[in-house]
């Protein structure tokens, strides 16, 4: 996020687009509904009617796949509206000319057309957005796991650069980040492209600093992405070493996912479950879990947080940190002698730009958002005030790209994934709190009740939805909150692996996939 | 006088009297505020700072000069020049008599402190005034909804003294208006929308109206469960397993068990707000199917108990052989988006200064 979550009362225009908030970031979307109660306009887009939308001033179905069609209508009219702030354009970003000119080739009634969304509403939002003193945009996954997901993201910069609706309070471009340490992961260098703190791989300059730190001789390029390493198991990959990851069922295209480990010489799996990934392992490590360790933990703020241990592991359970040094040096790699979990912190922080500032100690209140670059600096909570990172902001002439694939007669509805409030992904941890199974015992299929009819199902019943790659079966629940043509389910249960039939595509640069778009057939059982 | 004195911007000096001793304060406070940030103790019972003054119980009240009746200072704003007396013998018998008329048309008194972060207050005020007498026994307002099948959420309106504070925490903080007020006086009733259980209500069960209940009428039915376990309640301050708002709460336990959660009012991210995960789904960190020993695939196929010592020979004997076959690029390792930092950070080391290599991925891209 570009501002912190203590900003989400205090927009006057937001824009919440592909983020099912009330279920996904519930204590984030208290501060939305705060700011709807001070006066504040909400624009929700998503294909379906979330509880969100009952929130909103305007509310736009778009079909699902058509993000970059609809932020394209909406430039055309804040340009054509002269609502653009020029004064920011020209101190701060570039290409702006060219993307005023761009744009205007998509006119709200062009977007209508691709998205299915009325004109009328599509010009009220971006008058409402393009007018706003503080407007901010908030996104999720609904954004990215598309084949266009860089394009999307592109799509909403543009909106930000020409009205200039960042680097104040109650502004910015805010991505919600789905796992509580998803951010954390990346800022750790987990990443193909990237040492710790986002310096690229690539870079002289960090190859060097990196093999004296790690005595090391590393790559000068890039690694793969899993996607590709999954793709190659049994060829080139032979191995495989996952930390607390259920990839069999949250990955897309199940069995290929499935056959791709089975395909390994030797895979080896830390977690807390024996997970249906873990079941795949040649070795299995128990890991210690939440509330049994030390830690960090860095938020969608890029707040760094302490996690404490308050109660011991069971049986002979480690801290995942413990086990990856321990097999590192039973491998013989030399550098892997710690004493605990703020060792190896202070390490990160002193090898990373981003962290600099702080150590295990002064991290202990969450009082820091990164960057933090040197001791007694107070942290970023917002980010691009006077100037953004890499220079100026720079216009993407973006164009609306059709999904992987589309629906035909064969597969003739939109099947549309994503999460509920009650259970969390594989439901490897709410599925196993007492009391979850109350608010919600299995998975169900929703579908607006005029396909139900037209469809020959009955809510409540069963029903067998087929792609290109597999068939479930799951069961029907007839609600107005999918559209017409369009049907949404979870991946949280076992018994309905619907990562059987996602898996169409993939985004070309960053390789997250196409999981919110696959078409689909639904019949009754 | 002391800190946070504030000109209020038109160069003069806001400043009160408050018991006598002249003190500063920022336009917009109320006397309440004011007097709490100088120590005053003025006992409450529907307030929450984070909620909107409501001025429903009273207890608050204090004397301002000029003004014949005691007003209630957490609906009152701060004036100059203003004389307020926070504690007097008349005030401590008005919220005495105030305490026994509440106490009356409550039946529990003796709550347990697992109930939720504030259950204890009505209790505590009992004490503070010596106010446990039965001199307005008789109507009690509220019936109970035992009948409300939720596992989390204890509904007893037995013990409810009307301090809307449940309904207002609903409305204002987490913007579910899920329960709301009926009648008035003693027919008071807190209820949901159409008068049914939580579930078919707007209610989501973020646990917000349990931890501002004063009195444990709504009560937080999972740590109660836990309410015999023996031992000391402890707390400890971490963070919410799940989703990226990073919400900070304190995770009680007895012993080697986690028994519940507490919202931490002081967290950066969440200010006391919490959701159905954050507040409820802890207990699968003791599940039975939790691993507990490494365990590694024997001749026969099956996946067997080992030590560590062996779990950690086979699992580098087994890694290393496709290194030395197929080169350090044979070798890939993904790390997890729900460890901690320090896990990921070795992860990347574990392929960087073990390998050379940056074959590495988080599950982000999925
Ligand atoms: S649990 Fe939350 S949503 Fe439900 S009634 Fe209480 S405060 Fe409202
Ligand atoms: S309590 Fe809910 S909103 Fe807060 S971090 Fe946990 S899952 Fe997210
Ligand atoms: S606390 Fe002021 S009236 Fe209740």
């Amino acid at each position: 996020m570009s501002n912190p979550l203590a900003d989400m009362d205090k927009p006057d225009v937001i824009f919440c687009i592909g983020t099912n908030m009330t279920e996904c970031h519930p204590v984030a979307a208290t501060g939305i509904k705060r700011a709807l109660a001070k006066g504040a306009k909400l624009i929700v887009a998503d294909p379906r009617h979330i509880v969100l939308a009952d929130l909103a001033d305007v509310y736009l179905p778009l079909r699902v796949g058509t993000d970059s069609a609809l932020l394209l209508g909406m430039a055309h009219v804040i340009a054509r509206e002269g609502l653009v702030d020029q004064a920011f354009m020209d101190a701060r970003t570039t290409e702006g000319m060219a993307f005023l000119e761009h744009v205007q080739r998509f006119s709200p009634e062009w977007a209508e057309e691709i998205t299915g969304v009325p004109a009328a509403d599509i010009e009220q939002a971006a008058l409402w957005y393009g007018q706003a003193e503080r407007g901010a945009i908030y996104y999720t996954l609904g954004i990215t796991e598309h084949i266009c997901g860089v394009e999307n993201v592109q799509g909403l910069c543009n909106l930000v650069l020409m009205t200039g609706n960042i680097g104040r309070e109650g502004t910015g471009i805010n991505p919600m980040r789905g796992q509580n340490n998803i951010q954390g992961a990346g800022d750790a260098g987990a990443l193909p492209n990237n040492y710790p703190g986002f310096q690229p791989v690539t870079d002289p300059e960090n190859q060097e600093k990196f093999e004296k730190l790690y005595g090391k001789k590393v790559d000068l390029e890039n690694g793969i992405t899993k996607v590709t390493a999954l793709e190659m198991c049994g060829d080139q990959i032979r191995a495989m070493f996952i930390d607390g990851e259920n990839t069999v069922v949250s990955d897309p295209e199940r069995a290929h996912c499935e056959k791709a480990l089975r395909s390994l010489d030797f895979l080896v799996v830390a977690d807390l479950f024996l997970t249906e990934t873990a079941e795949l392992a040649d070795v299995v490590f128990p890991v210690s879990a939440w509330g049994e360790v030390d830690g960090t933990q860095t938020n969608t703020e890029r707040r760094i947080q302490r996690l404490r241990a308050a109660v011991p592991s069971p049986g002979v359970a480690r801290p995942d940190w413990w086990v990856i040094s321990a097999l590192a040096k039973r491998m013989g790699f030399q550098g892997f002698e710690y004493e605990g979990a703020k060792e190896v912190f202070n390490e990160l922080c002193e090898v990373t730009e981003i962290y600099h500032g702080v150590d295990w100690d002064k991290v202990e209140d969450g009082a820091f958002s990164w960057p933090i670059p040197f001791d007694g600096h107070p942290g970023t909570p917002m980010l691009h005030a006077d100037v953004f990172e890499n220079g100026r902001g720079i216009f993407n002439l973006v164009e609306q790209r059709d999904p992987a694939e589309t629906v035909d007669d064969d597969y003739p509805v939109w099947l549309t994934t994503g999460r509920r409030l009650a259970s969390y992904h594989t439901r490897t941890q709410t599925g196993r709190s007492a009391g979850i199974d109350y608010l919600l015992s299995e998975e169900s299929l929703e579908i607006h009740p005029d396909d139900v009819d037209e469809w020959g199902l009955a809510d409540g019943s069963w029903a067998i939805m087929s792609s290109r790659r597999g068939s479930v079966r799951v069961r029907v629940k007839a609600t107005k909150r999918s559209p017409r043509g369009t049907v949404f389910t979870t991946f949280s249960f076992a018994d309905v692996p619907v990562n059987a039939l996602t898996g169409g595509g993939y985004d070309p640069i960053t390789q997250t996939a196409e999981l919110k778009v696959c078409p689909v057939s639904v019949v009754p059982e | 006088m002391s800190d946070n004195i504030d000109d209020g911007g038109n160069g003069a000096l806001s400043t009160m009297t408050l018991d006598g001793e002249d003190v500063g304060f920022t336009p917009g406070e109320t006397v309440y505020e004011v007097s709490e940030r100088y120590r005053r103790e003025i006992p409450t019972l529907c307030y929450d700072e984070r909620l909107e003054p409501f001025g429903g119980c009273r207890l608050c009240i204090v004397e301002v000069e000029g003004s014949h009746n005691p007003v209630a200072s957490c609906t009152t704003k701060a004036a100059q020049g203003m004389k307020v007396t926070t504690k007097s013998g008349r005030l401590e018998m008005h919220r005495r008599v105030l305490l026994e008329l509440v106490a009356s048309e409550n039946r529990d008194l003796d709550v347990d402190p697992m109930s939720g972060y504030a259950s204890g207050e009505m209790a505590t005020l009992l004490d503070r005034y010596d106010a446990r007498t039965g001199r307005f026994l008789g109507l009690r307002s509220g019936t109970s909804h035992p009948d409300d099948p939720n596992p989390f959420i204890l509904r007893d309106y037995e013990n409810c003294i009307s301090c809307f504070r449940c309904v207002r925490v609903c409305a204002e903080q987490e913007g579910d208006y899920a329960i709301s007020v009926m009648n008035r006086g003693f027919g008071t009733q807190i209820t949901t929308e159409f008068d049914g259980i939580l579930k078919d209500s707007a209610c989501t069960f973020c646990g917000q109206c349990i931890q501002t209940c004063p009195t444990g009428a709504l009560a937080d039915l999972k740590a109660l469960a836990s309410k015999d376990v023996p031992g000391e309640t402890k707390l400890t301050r971490t963070i919410c397993p799940y989703c990226g708002v990073g919400c900070s709460v304190d995770l009680m336990t007895r012993g080697d068990q986690v028994v519940g959660v507490l919202p931490a009012m002081d967290g950066p991210a969440n200010h006391g707000a919490l959701c159905v995960k954050g507040q409820f789904a802890f207990d699968f960190i003791g599940h039975e199917d939790r691993l507990d020993t490494p365990l590694v695939r024997g001749d026969d196929g099956q996946l067997h108990p080992a030590t560590w010592d062996d779990a950690l020979d086979k699992a580098a004997e087994g890694l290393l052989a496709a290194v030395d076959n197929h080169g350090r690029h044979s070798l890939y390792v993904v790390a997890s988006g729900r460890a901690p930092t320090e896990a990921a950070y070795m992860m990347q080391k574990f392929v960087r200064a073990g390998l050379g290599t940056n074959y590495i991925d988080n599950c982000s891209r999925a």
